[in-house]
């Protein structure tokens, strides 16, 4: 595995192709390449190694747009070509590009059984609740009552959360970020490389033509560090503009408390413990909504379990080891063989 | 008392083994077939089970057979008939009687013979005085009380003393063969080794069974099959399914390419993918996709990489792996995909055989999407279809389509072995890292195959996928003119396999009254109907087809030659309508059935000196 990592420094400017970006002004996709292509080098892959692999929807465009190789493959089905391709070659960084459609809809299933699996391949959940592609009609995540082409009278359907979805798959890795803030989204999508294990990172990203604004209540200016908790491991969980608000355990739900109120303390708030095995908290956190809670960005889980091609390869090395047929003609003359004449 | 027993000799033998579902029919009938194929018999097997794991005891739903036929000479087929039946309760035998030749020998468990196995089978009056059995050689055994008897000792419980009726029965079968019993013995050992209790129940079954043969008076006569005329040479009974794994790890072998089988379970295709898991050491993955379209994707992902990506199904998967293909088409990568016919549509007659995804299997995708159609013949030549599939999808890159069967899935015959080293060697036309000439859709002039450049490869960075690329280049590009193009192209490289593949041959005279034409797994009775009209001067040929698409190159003179042509298949008319598409001059007779079971010798030539005699 060691030969996926190169010594030379590469820059954002190895992974930029000199081919048209043809997504709209404006969309939010634009700042998810850049801090792609700017965290890509950070993670001192070597770039032939590394492979995007999408579905279908405007964020599966996404690997005509950078500079590696790239499978353009079928909608909902990423998960199942890059589980092929990562498996295949375990030195290959493999990454998803998909939407909320591509992964929450037609990819459902293929979605679930590679987060359980455990394979290490990076998935970028670019989520504008909308089908944008096909001009605008509802997806799994589009929240309920929202009219849109296909809803003309308002959704009558629960939206999933993905980031439910990951843990009820047994994910072992899971992040959310939002696309106006580069920064998190670099820190994040490096953090998500380096795991050994299927990572997703969701991205709250916002469709300017088909459904502008959807995360302004938790992406404003205005409003984002009192809406948004930015959750480090290790640290309190304190979050607001005025870094005085804290989540404390409050039965068997989190509450919302104010540092300096009622006797609370910096110590009483939980600290966010990224990496424990049981996901009980990660799940909450995944769930937390407005206005009751701001919604928690960065990483909400990371535990390393065992994966899928680690184990695949030692069953590989084992066999080797210990089977007498080393090539196809012992296969064929091993067993019951009769010679005749 | 021991006996003299005379001893006929035969050129054939058809032997049918029937039972419950637990009774271990399918056992005793591979028992049989591996000491027959030991003695150097050639043969020809054929499991007929229900999709019921273990459907109601003692009902005609829960029988489970297995067909054997051995012969001096060559064997074609399973057998229209047998000689012997082994059943092992009423509804076995009322299941299979319009299967056994009128003067066969039925050994049936007697016990099991009482008023409530009749009922349970719907027979009305007890069978064995109701004179249905005319004619029939009956051998009544106490199977199941001499059995239990014989194992008591051994102390095992009831179920599993049960168990070992079916080496009873091949006991009775070594004695009534005139075999070693030996070499049952060492089958039990190498079958049970891990449980040594068990070899001793089974073996002390198995005497059980030859000394009571050997005993009573009603076997009067054994038979004896000498061994076939066949080369010199290595030999084993292989099954299709394990063939088509084989001749898929060779190929990925001798193409120095891994093997990457993504599959789902599914029936009769199952075999394939149980038979890959346990071949790691050969460096072959099998993963288990959620889907069968998580299967073709992630197989699609595989050759992306440069592994030789596989996916193996039957009819329904097929249908949901559409999309995949034609993603494999238009990234032209290598993909095999091999379907297991079964009857259809939808879940239709899943243990049985059927040859119905003909069509499918050329046009059944969206756009223009072909694909090298191939089609294997008998269980052992599952290897060479499985090779050749994997050779021509890696050196055309673009998808294959190998059809198989449930008749030859599950059937076995004897197979001489060959070395990889001889089989046609395989050439990945791969890139040399940084060739600065490398562009993704750039091809190799004669085939029209573009190349293959792999992931890790300093260079050679490109995206496929499933929009429409640019000639050469390989940009996405919605350009109509760049388009036809391209699936110009496409079409053309498949055209261009026919240069690649042998031509078609015909068994019998280049001229003739009939033209018989089949293809893929009704070759043994089609054959063996053909070879026997042939031996009574009529002018009749075959031509059974192994490459569907594109057809090999001298098909229109074959056709041309005959007075009339009569296609044979197992479904309504596919390959009919697709040699009429073809080749529309020619006035092409059908003989379809769609039963759910192979053709029998017998109706074919029937029905073919029906047409001579027009």
């Amino acid at each position: 595995m060691s030969d996926q990592i190169k010594t030379t420094e590469f820059s954002n400017q190895d992974y930029k192709l000199d081919a048209p970006v043809k997504w709209c002004a404006g969309c939010g996709a634009h700042a998810v390449l850049s801090a792609v292509q700017k965290a890509l080098p950070v993670t001192r892959i070597k770039k032939e190694n590394v492979v995007f692999v999408s579905g279908i929807g405007c964020s599966s465009r996404f690997p005509y747009y950078i500079n590696t190789y790239g499978f353009h493959g079928l909608h909902g089905r990423a998960f199942a070509i890059a589980s092929g391709i990562k498996v295949s070659n375990p030195n290959l960084s493999v990454w998803v590009v998909t939407g909320d459609g591509d992964s929450m809809a037609i990819g459902g299933n293929h979605f679930i059984h590679i987060l359980r699996r455990n394979i290490n391949v990076n998935i970028l959940l670019f989520n504008n609740k909308i089908y944008a592609l096909t001009k605008g009609q509802y997806s799994p995540t589009t929240p309920k009552g929202s009219v849109t082409k296909s809803s003309p009278d308002g959704t009558i359907e629960n939206p999933f959360l993905p980031g439910e979805l990951a843990m009820g798959a047994n994910g072992t890795f899971y992040a959310r970020v939002v696309d106006n803030n580069p920064k998190m989204m670099k820190e994040v999508i490096t953090h998500a490389a380096n795991h050994k294990g299927t990572s997703l990172v969701e991205i709250l990203q916002n469709c300017i033509i088909f459904n502008n604004q959807v995360h302004s209540e938790i992406t404003g200016k205005d409003v984002r560090e009192d809406n948004q908790i930015y959750l480090e491991h290790g640290k309190p969980m304190i979050f607001g503009k005025n870094r005085d608000k804290g989540l404390i355990q409050s039965g068997p739900k989190f509450k919302v408390v104010k540092i300096g109120e009622n006797g609370i303390t910096e110590k009483d708030i939980l600290i966010h413990d990224a990496h424990n095995p049981d996901d009980t908290r990660a799940y909450m956190l995944s769930r937390m909504t407005l206005p009751e809670y701001p919604v928690a960005m960065g990483i909400l889980r990371a535990w390393q379990s065992t994966v899928y091609e680690d184990i695949l390869y030692k069953q590989i090395q084992e066999y080797k080891e210990k089977r007498e047929v080393k090539c196809v003609d012992d296969l064929l003359t091993s067993g019951n063989v009769f010679k005749i004449g | 008392m021991k006996k003299e027993a005379k001893i006929i000799e035969l050129d054939e033998v058809v032997v049918k083994f029937a039972g419950d579902s637990g009774d271990g029919m399918q056992l005793t009938g591979s028992q049989f077939s591996d000491s027959s194929a030991f003695l150097g018999l050639d043969l020809s097997t054929f499991p007929d089970y229900p999709s019921e794991i273990r459907a109601p005891e003692g009902t005609i739903a829960g029988v489970s057979g297995f067909q054997v036929h051995i012969g001096h000479k060559e064997v074609q087929t399973p057998g229209d008939k047998a000689d012997v039946l082994v059943a092992m309760n009423p509804a076995a035998l009322k299941a299979n009687l319009r299967w056994i030749k009128p003067n066969a020998t039925i050994i049936i468990d007697i016990d099991n013979f009482d008023s409530k196995h009749y009922k349970k089978a719907g027979y009305i009056e007890d069978p064995l005085n109701d004179g249905s059995l005319e004619g029939f050689n009956i051998i009544k055994a106490p199977i199941t009380n001499l059995t239990r008897s014989t194992v008591k000792e051994f102390g095992l419980d009831n179920i599993t003393a049960d168990k070992t009726k079916n080496q009873f029965v091949a006991g009775v079968l070594y004695w009534l063969f005139n075999r070693d019993i030996k070499i049952g013995e060492s089958f039990l050992r190498g079958k049970f080794f891990k449980k040594p209790n068990l070899v001793k129940a089974n073996i002390a079954a198995l005497y059980a069974g030859y000394n009571y043969a050997e005993t009573i008076e009603a076997i009067a006569t054994r038979f004896e099959v000498l061994p076939a005329e066949k080369g010199k040479g290595l030999f084993r009974n292989i099954t299709g399914n394990i063939a088509t794994a084989w001749g898929l790890l060779a190929a990925a072998e001798r193409s120095g390419r891994k093997l990457f089988l993504g599959s789902y379970p599914i029936t009769p295709a199952s075999e394939i993918l149980q038979e890959i898991a346990k071949m790691k050491h050969l460096d072959a993955i099998a993963f288990q996709g959620e889907d069968e379209i998580a299967s073709v994707c992630a197989s699609i992902g595989a050759s992306f990489t440069g592994r030789l990506g596989v996916t193996t199904t039957s009819g329904p998967g097929l249908a949901l792996k559409g999309e995949g293909i034609g993603l494999a088409v238009i990234t032209e990568l290598p993909l095999v995909v091999v379907n297991v016919q079964r009857g259809g549509p939808s879940t239709g007659l899943p243990t049985k055989t059927e040859q119905a995804d003909l069509l499918q299997a050329l046009y059944g995708r969206h756009g223009e999407s072909p694909c090298i159609v191939l089609a294997a013949s008998t269980p052992a030549n599952c290897f060479d279809f499985a090779y050749e599939a994997a050779r021509l999808s890696i050196e055309h890159m673009t998808p294959v389509i190998l059809l198989t069967d449930g008749y030859l899935a599950n059937g076995s015959e004897l197979w001489q072995i060959p070395k990889v080293s001889d089989l046609p060697a395989i050439y990945p036309p791969l890139v040399e890292d940084n060739d600065p000439y490398y562009h993704p859709y750039n091809r190799d002039p004669q085939r029209l195959a573009r190349y293959w450049a792999l992931p890790g490869q300093e260079g050679l960075r490109h995206r496929v996928g499933g929009l429409e690329k640019t000639d050469v280049t390989g940009e996405v590009s919605h350009d109509p003119i760049n388009h036809e193009i391209m699936c110009l192209t496409r079409a053309e490289k498949v055209e261009r396999v026919a240069n690649r593949i042998p031509k078609q041959k015909v068994i019998g005279r280049e001229k003739g009254d009939l033209l018989v034409v089949g293809w893929g797994g009704t070759y043994g009775a089609l054959v063996s109907a053909v070879n026997e009209l042939q031996d009574e001067n009529r002018k009749v040929s075959l031509a059974q087809f192994n490459y569907i698409n594109p057809l090999p190159e001298n098909v229109d003179e074959i056709l041309s030659n005959f007075k009339k042509i009569i296609v044979c298949e197992l479904n309504l008319g596919q390959f009919a309508h697709h040699l009429r598409s073809k080749f529309p001059r020619y006035n092409y007779l059908q003989f379809n059935k769609i039963q759910g079971l192979p053709f029998l010798i017998s109706e074919l030539k029937a029905k073919f000196i029906e047409v001579l005699e027009e």
